[in-house]
């Protein structure tokens, strides 16, 4: 079971590799921007598969982090400075956001 | 030139390292390990992006709102992580069997 794990994950990953640097041909920041998409559809999987709450707390809170990376590429794609302030106020609302629900995660109120 | 060889540099190095990050919370057996691994993904993944930004675009709006964003993920990253590692092991989550040692919940049985 472990080993099938393996071979499927591993054949994933090779052949997004092989798609994304060999077969698409467009700009290297596009490349980027999809390996970054790439990474957050495996926090996708551990947000639906994972066991405990704290799982999926976590990796709520990893997805914001990459989401802030990837709006920085997009405005550097496209030369406009307003996408970095699209970018601050997502860090900001991931980090508010993962306060609360460790603090719901713990059993005490919102209020305490 | 070199300025924006140096950043690509910067965003190549920090698109690994989110990968990688992201590999470690998929595969690793326990809430606090994948906390380790995904907390490394912010540190030097997102803050390597955004470096390489700011040395892209020099000494502009974007760049300065680009070193902001380094600064407040520095700041706010290691306060939520360590939230949330505190409330996992308030609510109960237990370790996995190959833990050898747990000192937290012997800090809590002398309180």
């Amino acid at each position: 079971m472990k080993l099938f794990k393996w071979i499927t994950g591993l054949m994933f990953i090779a052949a997004f590799v092989y798609f994304n640097f060999f077969v698409y041909k467009g700009e290297i920041l596009f490349k980027l921007i999809n390996v970054n998409l790439f990474s957050a559809l495996f926090v996708l999987f551990r947000v639906i598969v994972g066991p405990s709450a704290a799982d999926r707390i976590v990796a709520v809170d990893i997805l914001g982090v990459l989401i802030v990376g990837m709006l920085a590429l997009i405005g550097l794609h496209y030369k406009q400075g307003f996408f970095m302030d699209i970018a601050l106020i997502w860090a900001l609302l991931s980090f508010v956001a993962s306060l609360a629900f460790s603090k719901i995660l713990e059993g005490r109120q919102l209020d305490d | 030139m070199i300025r924006e060889t140096l950043g690509m540099v910067f965003i190549f190095i920090g698109i690994a390292f989110d990968f990688l990050g992201v590999l470690g919370l998929v595969r690793l057996p326990d809430v606090y390990n994948r906390l380790q691994a995904a907390t490394k993904c912010v540190t030097f993944g997102s803050a390597g992006i955004l470096f390489g930004v700011f040395l892209i675009n020099g000494f502009t709006s974007f760049g300065f709102k680009a070193l902001l964003g380094i600064m407040f993920i520095f700041l706010s990253s290691p306060v939520a992580a360590h939230a949330i590692a505190r409330a996992a092991h308030r609510g109960g989550i237990p370790l996995t069997r190959e833990s050898v040692i747990d000192e937290y919940a012997k800090d809590k049985e002398l309180k």
